[in-house]
This record gives structure tokens, C-alpha cells and sequence, in this order.
């Protein structure tokens, strides 16, 4: 019986090919143009989530802010307000897992005959942690290092092609400010960052060794700034309370006067660009389910023909002996197999748009196969939804008028 | 006493109409024994057409009682009034009425379809009555290869292919010309004589004269019933 409606459905697609090939290009369109909006969509948000977690997770940075003597506003300029020692006691509280004191600036590299100018961070080994920052070879320096102030340094992939070329880094000696340093590791790459900096255009070495040799502060211990790691998304807001508490009561700030530190949140930042680009991808989605639903009803405009065309044949069946059920799933299996012979060709048509788009612009697209099950399951749906009408139209059709229409 | 395949008592049927309701058929009775062949007879808005939907079971009276092959009919709803036209009768129209899109063979085998056959048995049953109307050759053809008079039998062989008790025929000669009308009433007349009770509604009192008896019908109503030989007199 099932066999025979089946074969009964795919004889009456074929007896109006173009008909049924139209009807079904508006599924194939729908379908097609919800796999490429959810390819495209979820590639964004993959491409941002990758941002992100290049960055590290869970982040806030204590920027070393302008202090008041004597009435006199020093700006972000004066001498920095936070302290190596800050560092340390923050590192105490509850909820922290890294704490990494920074001082960074742009020097002019020197190896060989080649120079190259990059961003130099001197931190302490926490800050690799924290920002889950890997050495793709030789090794990391440690504590005793940033104690010592040892003139080691990790260079990124960028200053490592830029400055050795062909030479493999590890242990070769270059010039930061003309004093030398050696290299001990190439850091793993991270690519750009949110703000499209070259991330892999750094040079890593140890705080205290950057602010005596690099950077020439005159005040041993001082930093600008101070990165801290919080061990959850949720706990970051208190971590940052109790921070900015501390370090009032260890700068002696009484009530009334102002920060000398600003706090940022930077996982907040990146959260909000997810949230951006999770909305997109959701409007993307939207828009291309009205196609679907255009396809959907274009389906049941063409059921609905069919059956004001065919009212003969169904009275001819229901006089030989076909009940109201047996006309009503002729009908619905016919507008489900055009929606599901839709939904297959519209799912390759949207992979290999997916995959054009992909090879032709380079831009991230993620293919899921719960994005393709759902785009099938929603034409299903769409085809018993749509195609429910016109059948029970048919089914309802009183055998007598049928068998008279002409 | 032979059964009684069609006992109708009183039947009535009304139509709601805008000038209020209208008495296609004003209390008919009737009694037709297995094995009879019936031609029923009436000018147009007689109520011919009316007592063929009922006997065919596509709709129910307003009044009255019908009984199939000793069913009670007048009560029954739509799936059980499918099932019975699915197994105790077989349709012949005036327009021959095959589906275009199918063999010859699909469209004989059609009824065994609903009847839920599977495809062996219903493929091998839609041969033999195609063998039997002398289409056999043109199993696989669809219905638009062959004249009219062949369309024909082909419908007959679908109106056969559930071995029905009884067969209506409506008007099936009104499209054909007087030699394959002679064809088909002779190809009726077989059947007929194979046991399978036969009602046929016509206006040509040729074709009529095919049948054993004649009912005519006006206004609603039964005007006569009588043998073919007493009509030819």
C-alpha cells in the first residue's frame, strides 16, 4: 500500500515536471539560503570565539591611573601608581588564579645585519598563563629569571621570521637597546587580536630585567599595568571589587578621593563582540527562514492547483473504494516528497555555496550537521504544514460533485 | 428464493435547495435479486441519478431503508460506505473515467489497492480481467493509446477486479457509437450471465432492451417495472 502511494506520488511529480521542478526551486532556495546563512553565521562566531580565546579567558587589567599631591593631577602620565607589590598581594585574593605585572613598549630588535622594531613585554611567567600563551619551542624563563633580571627573551612567530629569516632562533643572541639577549623559546601563535594587532609581534622578557636594561624606569617595583586572571566568568565582577578595594586600602586612598588605577574588564569587551556576532548569525537565520516559508507556500499554491485539477480523480478513487485517510496522505506524501527532494537539493546547493564562498573570500564558514538536520526537519514540517491544507481539501470533497466536475 | 442483493423501502432523498428543499426521490422501493441485469430508465431530473448515487453508496437517503447484500447502508458513515464500495461493487461512467497517467494494467488494479492486495496479487488479478476483456496486449499502455470502446472495457475490468455483487453502470454507452455500444452490452451481458448482477442506466431503450428488466422512473418516483419481454410487446 505504502509502496503504492509512493509510486503513485513520484507518477503524479513527473506528470507536471516543470510545475513540480519550480515548486520545488522555492525549497531549494529556502533551505539553500538557511544553510548558507547558518554557514556563514556560525563561521563568524567561530572566527570571534577563536579571537577570543587567543586572548585569554576571564581576564581585567589594572591600569596604573593618574594620583593627586597637593592638589595637582598627575594623569596617566605620571609615574606609575601601581606596584610589583600590588601584584603580589592581589595575587592573594580569593578568586584569582594569575597575576601578572606588565611593562611594555615598542624597542628597535637588532640580529645581525637585521633589525625589526616590536612591541616588548617584560611580565613575570604568570602572564603566560593567563593568557594561555604556548612556546612552540625552547622553553619559558621562571620566576628566578624576573629575580635575577636574566637577559633571556621568547619572540613571537613574526619577529622570529622577520628577524632570523631561515636561522633558527633558539639560542642566538640579539640586541634589545643594545644590550643582549638571548633567545630561549619562539612563542606558539595567536594571530590578530580583537583590534587586529599582530599578536605574534611581541617579544617577551622578564619584568624587572625590561625595566632596568629596556625600559630605564627609574622606579624599581612600579608598574603601569597589572593583568589578573579570575578563575570564573562569573566571579569577575567581584575579583574586581575586591581588587580595586585593596589596592585603595594599600594606596592609602581615603573616602572621597578618586582611584589612582582605572580597571578593565577585557573579557567583557570580547563577550559583548560574541553577543554581536551570536545576533547577526540569528537574524541571518531569520531572514533566510522566510525564503523557507515563501518555498512552503508556493507548495501548498501548487497542492492546491493540483487538487482542483485532479477533483475527477480523486471522486474516481473514493467511487472505487479510497476512504477520506487514503486520499488525504496521497496528498500530503506528494507535497512532502516535493518539500523533501526540495530540502536535499537546496542542503547540497547551500553546502556547495557554503564551500564556494569559503574558497573564493576565505571567510570562516562552519558547516553543522545539527544546522543541516534542522534546516530538514523545518522543510518536513514545512511540507505537512503547507501541504495539510490542499490534502484535506481533497479528502473532504464530496464523491458525487467530484465524479461530475469536468 | 434467490438473495436479494439491493432491497430498498421507502427511499427518499432530499436536496436543500435556495427555494427551500427539493424531493429528488419520493419514497422508492425496489428489489433486486442476484443475478439480474436492470436497466433503469427516466428523462433527465426523473431521480435516476439520484437512486444510482444512493445504490452506488456514495451518499445516503433522507428516508427509507437500503440494504446491500443484506447490509444496512442508510446509516453508515463515510470510511465504512468506502469500504463497501471498495468490496461489494464496481463503477462503470459514461466518460470511461481511467486515470491518464497510469498503465492500463495500474488502473485495473487500482480498486485492489485500497483494498490493501499486495502488488504481486494485484498485478496478476489486473491481467487475468484484462485477458478476459481482450486488452491483455495492452497492459502497459496508458488509457489515451486506445479508442473509446477499448477505455471501456478496461473500465469494466476495473469495475470486476474485486469480484463485486453487483455492478452500476451509468449511461456507459452514452459516449460510444451504436456498434461498440453493442460491443460493451454484449461484454455486459456476459458478465451478466457469469452470475454478477448488472444495473445500468441509460436513456436508449436499444440498450435497454439488453437488460431483463426495465425501471423507469419520473418525478421522483417509479413509474414502471417490467420484464424486457413484456416492454417489447
Amino acid at each position: 500500500m505504502l509502496k503504492a502511494m509512493f509510486g503513485e506520488a513520484w507518477l503524479a511529480m513527473g506528470a507536471n515536471r516543470l510545475r513540480t521542478a519550480l515548486t520545488m526551486l522555492g525549497m531549494v532556495i529556502g533551505v539553500g539560503a538557511v544553510v548558507i546563512m547558518m554557514a556563514i553565521g556560525q563561521g563568524a562566531q567561530y572566527a570571534v570565539q577563536q579571537t577570543i580565546s587567543t586572548m585569554g579567558s576571564n581576564l581585567f587589567i589594572i591600569l596604573s591611573g593618574s594620583f593627586t599631591a597637593s592638589g595637582v593631577r598627575s594623569g596617566s602620565a605620571g609615574a606609575p601608581s601601581l606596584s610589583v607589590a600590588d601584584a603580589d598581594a592581589i595575587a592573594e585574593l580569593d578568586g584569582v588564579i594569575n597575576v601578572a605585572p606588565t611593562h611594555s613598549g615598542t624597542r628597535q630588535l637588532v640580529y645581525g645585519a637585521q633589525n625589526w622594531s616590536s612591541q616588548v613585554i617584560g611580565t613575570t611567567p604568570a602572564y603566560f598563563e593567563a593568557r594561555a600563551w604556548s612556546i612552540a619551542s625552547g622553553a619559558s624563563f621562571g620566576d628566578s629569571d624576573v629575580r635575577s633580571s636574566t637577559r633571556v627573551a621568547l619572540i613571537g612567530k613574526t619577529v622570529a621570521e622577520n628577524l632570523f629569516g631561515a636561522d633558527d632562533p633558539l639560542g642566538r643572541t640579539m640586541r634589545i637597546q643594545q644590550n643582549p639577549f638571548t633567545v630561549i623559546g619562539v612563542l606558539g601563535s595567536k594571530g590578530q587580536s580583537l583590534d587586529g594587532r599582530d599578536q605574534d609581534d611581541t617579544v617577551i622578557i622578564p619584568l624587572s630585567t625590561a625595566q632596568r636594561k629596556v625600559f630605564g624606569t627609574p622606579f624599581l617595583g612600579s608598574v603601569r599595568m597589572i593583568m589578573v586572571q579570575a578563575d570564573s566568568a562569573d566571579n569577575m565582577p567581584r575579583v574586581m571589587e575586591s581588587t580595586t578595594a585593596l589596592l585603595r586600602q594599600r594606596h592609602r586612598l581615603r573616602e572621597g578621593v578618586p582611584d589612582d588605577f582605572f580597571t578593565r574588564n577585557l573579557s567583557a569587551a570580547a563577550e559583548s563582540e560574541a553577543e554581536t556576532t551570536r545576533t547577526m548569525s540569528i537574524l541571518l537565520g531569520a531572514i533566510a527562514s522566510i525564503s523557507l516559508l515563501v518555498g512552503g507556500i508556493g507548495i501548498m499554491n501548487i497542492m492546491l492547483v493540483s487538487v482542483t485539477e485532479r477533483t475527477r480523480e480523486i471522486g474516481i478513487r473514493m467511487a472505487i473504494g479510497a476512504r477520506q485517510r487514503d486520499i488525504l496522505s496521497q496528498f500530503l506524501l506528494e507535497a512532502m516528497m516535493i518539500s523533501f527532494a526540495g530540502c536535499l537539493l537546496g542542503l547540497l546547493l547551500g553546502l556547495g555555496a557554503a564551500l564556494g564562498i569559503n574558497l573564493l573570500t576565505g571567510m570562516v564558514i562552519v558547516i553543522s550537521g545539527g544546522a543541516a538536520l534542522i534546516a530538514f526537519a523545518v522543510a518536513a514540517g514545512v511540507g505537512i504544514f503547507f501541504g495539510w491544507y490542499p490534502a484535506r481539501k481533497a479528502a473532504r470533497l464530496d464523491p458525487i460533485e467530484a465524479l461530475r466536475y469536468q | 428464493m434467490t438473495e436479494s442483493v439491493i432491497r430498498v423501502v421507502g427511499l427518499g432523498k432530499s436536496y436543500v435547495t435556495a427555494a427551500g428543499p427539493f424531493p429528488a426521490l419520493r419514497g422508492v422501493s425496489l428489489d433486486i435479486k442476484a443475478g439480474e441485469f436492470v436497466a433503469i430508465m427516466g428523462p433527465s431530473g426523473s431521480g435516476k441519478s439520484t437512486f444510482m448515487n444512493l445504490l452506488g453508496c456514495l451518499d445516503t437517503p433522507t428516508t427509507g431503508e437500503f440494504f446491500l447484500a443484506g447490509q444496512d447502508v442508510a446509516h453508515m458513515d463515510k470510511d465504512a460506505l468506502a469500504s463497501l464500495r471498495n468490496r461489494m461493487l464496481g463503477f462503470v461512467f459514461q466518460g470511461f473515467n481511467l486515470l491518464p497517467r497510469m498503465s492500463l494494467q495500474d488502473n485495473v488494479a487500482l480498486p485492489l489497492v485500497y483494498a490493501g492486495v499486495d502488488r504481486a496479487a494485484r498485478r496478476a488479478r489486473a491481467r487475468e480481467l484484462l485477458d478476459k476483456v481482450g486488452l491483455g496486449q495492452y497492459a502497459e499502455s496508458p488509457p489515451n493509446r486506445i479508442s473509446g470502446g477499448q477505455q471501456q472495457r478496461v473500465a469494466i475490468a476495473r469495475a470486476l477486479v474485486n469480484s463485486p455483487r453487483l455492478i452500476l453502470a451509468d449511461e456507459p454507452t452514452g459516449n460510444l457509437d451504436s456498434h461498440t455500444s453493442e460491443e460493451i452490452m454484449r461484454l455486459f451481458g456476459a458478465f451478466n450471465a457469469e452470475g454478477i448482477t448488472i444495473v445500468l442506466v441509460t436513456h436508449e431503450p436499444d440498450i435497454a432492451a439488453h437488460a431483463g428488466r426495465q425501471v423507469r422512473f419520473r418525478d421522483g418516483q417509479i413509474v414502471s417495472d417490467e420484464l424486457t419481454a413484456e416492454v417489447a410487446k
